[in-house]
């Protein structure tokens, strides 16, 4: 099946700027894909010329088959988009602004529906500039939805909204990706990306350094899992010498590098055969944003280089 | 273009309208208030002052240094003697393009004086029949005083005494108008002009700040059509406050204006032009502040110079010639001729010259109006 995305070698430069470095990704349809970075890393700019909004300086870019640039009309018909920080006619109520859309894309939804679905139904009647920031940018989400789009852009659609309102953004976007839609989500908060996305690519400075299943990319890039326990620095020397495990001492704990799943059996009983005291264990694992920031970090050392993305 | 979009964001704009209270009155009550406040102000006065220029032939005799005074007198008009031939005072008059003109002729003082009857001329200019109309009213009326004055002091009120002087008109004789009636065009005007000025100026640089234009640049509204559906509901807007503007000037202060179809081109034109002029200026500004300014220079020597408030006749040369340069000129000076003159010939030049200015500011508008900056 095509890809509903497709970039390859996009360059985009603003005078001696270059924002976007020669990027490759592509986004299965039916997929959440969640595109990583941090702030003036060119996620926006990479996104506004998958929507038509800018031109690509070099490569190909493909939306649904067409090019968002030239053919954008097409594209527009086929996409839903909300930006960050949503804003609409400040007079208008989310019922009217739901009509207003429905009309100009010339769409048979349904109002009520699309407001329920985005937990709105109560503040159908209430005007834009009532409502509070989660509800404005869930306002916008309905309204990228009018359509009935193939792809839903959302840019850092959860970004200051309470938890609330947060976790509805969230159920909208895993009912849309059960309907076979494809969904292209940047975002700063990790363990949204880690939560939703079957694909996460990061980019950061103007270039993709990761990409891949947020597993892939933390197995690939993260630190193995571990086993942490609160027992006296004595117990870090006992474990090197009876399993020749990697040990650390970490404050008042002991962390213990786990090679696989069969290590955790075998390091709890040679605690306990240890005679030692100890106290609270706990097992840790690199999430997606531990990997992001070292990452970001690292390159930002210019200890980690760019990677060809699959 | 389609209907539908076009139908779906005048109905967008009419609601943010008319829950907008500040918008609805600046756009409704507040030139209702203007016409209040000029209206008592000057409906004492009658009219600013127009100049008329007078070949007195009668060298300064007493009766008609007398006549002079008492038109002086009537503070709507002023005199201003001039030495030109009387044959040639006609040509006089429209080289130096003034409107009106006067002669008293030579035995004018002692007709008076032995009751033999004599006529002053008055020049008036029917291409600008706001002065015209004004000068000639006040001077039918100093000769109904002179006359009415010089048979009390000579005849009483016994027969076989009549006015002694008459006035012949090198023109058709127009009606006398006062301020108001000049207000209630001027005012329709000034709404045209500013309501849409001032609101494109702001909504199309906010909204591209805002990323408004931005949102919908995504859907299939084009920019044509969205600045086809402001100039509607600008044109209904002008339509009801006109409406209102008309029926105050005429219920409250007793403003005499024709009620005519032809003043409907001008209620629809201009608000096209200043829809268009407005989203040009807010287009060509980079930010709110700078829109704002571009907006109020383009804006405000028009709301003042093109016959808003007083007649351009009675400004000195170089405004008249700013004047003329004006849009907003032509669509009050179109909609005085329709409403007051029945001049319809004039009317249809102004038209003319705001429909192509219109059509030409539209184009340029969409062609710099952008949805997003790239």
């Amino acid at each position: 099946m095509a890809a509903a995305v497709e970039v390859d070698g996009l360059v985009k430069r603003y005078g001696t700027l270059t924002a976007v470095d020669k990027i490759r990704f592509q986004v299965p349809p039916g997929t959440v894909f969640a595109f990583l970075g941090p702030n003036g890393a060119g996620k926006t700019t990479t996104v506004e010329i998958l929507e038509g909004l800018r031109r690509a300086t070099e490569g190909r870019v493909q939306v649904l088959g067409h090019d968002p640039w030239t053919e954008g009309a097409e594209v527009h018909r086929r996409i839903g988009v909300i930006p960050q920080d949503f804003r609409f006619f400040e007079k208008i109520t989310a019922r009217e602004a739901i009509e207003y859309y429905r009309a100009l894309f010339a769409t048979d939804v349904d109002p009520w529906e699309l407001l329920a679905r985005v937990e709105l139904t109560d503040k159908a009647n209430a005007r834009f500039d009532t409502l509070s920031g989660g509800q404005k940018q869930k306002l916008g989400l309905a309204l990228s939805l009018t359509n009935r789009p193939e792809i839903c852009f959302l840019d850092e659609p959860t970004t200051g909204l309470d938890p609330h309102a947060r976790r509805a953004i969230w159920a909208v976007i895993r009912t849309l990706r059960r309907e076979g839609r494809t969904v292209f989500l940047t975002t700063h908060y990790l363990e949204e990306a880690q939560l939703l996305a079957d694909h996460v690519a990061i980019i950061h400075h103007g270039r993709i350094i990761a990409s891949g299943t947020p597993e892939e990319i933390i197995r690939e890039h993260g630190h193995p899992p571990r086993l942490r326990v609160q027992a006296p620095p004595e117990l870090a020397a006992r474990l090197r010498q009876e399993l020749g495990v990697t040990v650390r001492v970490d404050g008042p704990s002991v962390v213990v590098d786990l090679a696989d799943r069969r290590d955790t059996l075998r390091v709890l009983s040679a605690i306990d055969r240890s005679g030692l005291p100890w106290e609270a264990v706990a097992t840790e694992a690199d999430t997606l944003e531990d990997v992001f920031v070292r990452m970001v970090g690292q390159m930002d050392d210019g200890a980690l280089p760019t990677e060809t993305p699959r | 273009m389609n209907l539908r979009r076009i139908g779906a964001d005048f109905t967008v704009v009419f609601r943010s309208y008319t829950r907008n209270p500040v918008a609805l009155f600046f756009s409704l009550i507040f030139p209702i208030i203007l016409i209040a406040l000029f209206g008592l102000s000057f409906s004492a006065v009658g009219t600013s002052t127009t100049t008329v220029y007078v070949v007195n032939d009668d060298h300064g005799s007493v009766p008609s240094q007398q006549f002079l005074a008492e038109l002086n007198a009537t503070h709507v008009v002023s005199v201003q003697l001039v030495h030109v031939n009387a044959s040639s005072f006609a040509s006089w008059l429209g080289k130096n393009d003034e409107p009106v003109g006067l002669v008293i002729p030579s035995g004018f003082g002692t007709a008076y004086s032995t009751n033999a009857s004599v006529n002053v001329t008055v020049y008036t200019d029917p291409l600008d029949a706001a002065d015209s109309g004004v000068a000639l009213g006040a001077i039918d009326e100093v000769v109904n005083e002179f006359n009415l004055g010089h048979i009390r002091a000579s005849c009483g009120t016994g027969p076989g005494c009549a006015p002694v002087v008459g006035l012949d008109t090198a023109q058709v004789g127009s009606p006398v108008y006062r301020y108001i009636d000049y207000l209630i065009p001027g005012l329709i005007g000034f709404s045209i002009l500013t309501s849409p000025m001032f609101s494109l100026v702001d909504i199309s640089s906010s909204y591209r700040k805002e990323g408004i234009f931005r949102e919908l640049s995504l859907t299939p509204l084009t920019r044509a059509e969205w600045l086809t559906s402001r100039v509607l509901w600008y044109v209904a807007l002008t339509l009801v406050s006109a409406g209102i503007m008309i029926g105050t000037g005429v219920f409250l202060f007793g403003a005499h204006v024709t009620l005519t179809l032809g003043v409907l081109p001008f209620l629809v034109v201009g608000p096209f032009f200043f829809v268009s002029l407005g989203m040009l200026c807010g287009s060509v500004a980079k930010t709110p502040e700078s829109a704002a300014l571009i907006g109020n220079i383009v804006t405000f020597p028009m709301m003042f110079l093109s016959g808003t408030f007083f007649s351009v006749s009675s400004f000195p040369p170089a405004l008249k010639a700013v004047a003329h340069v004006l849009p907003l000129y032509y669509v009050i000076d179109g909609m005085n001729q329709v409403m007051l003159f029945a001049n319809t010939s004039r009317a249809l030049g102004d038209l003319a010259v705001v429909v192509v200015g219109s059509v030409v500011v539209f184009a340029l508008a969409v062609r710099v109006f952008r949805w997003r900056d790239e």
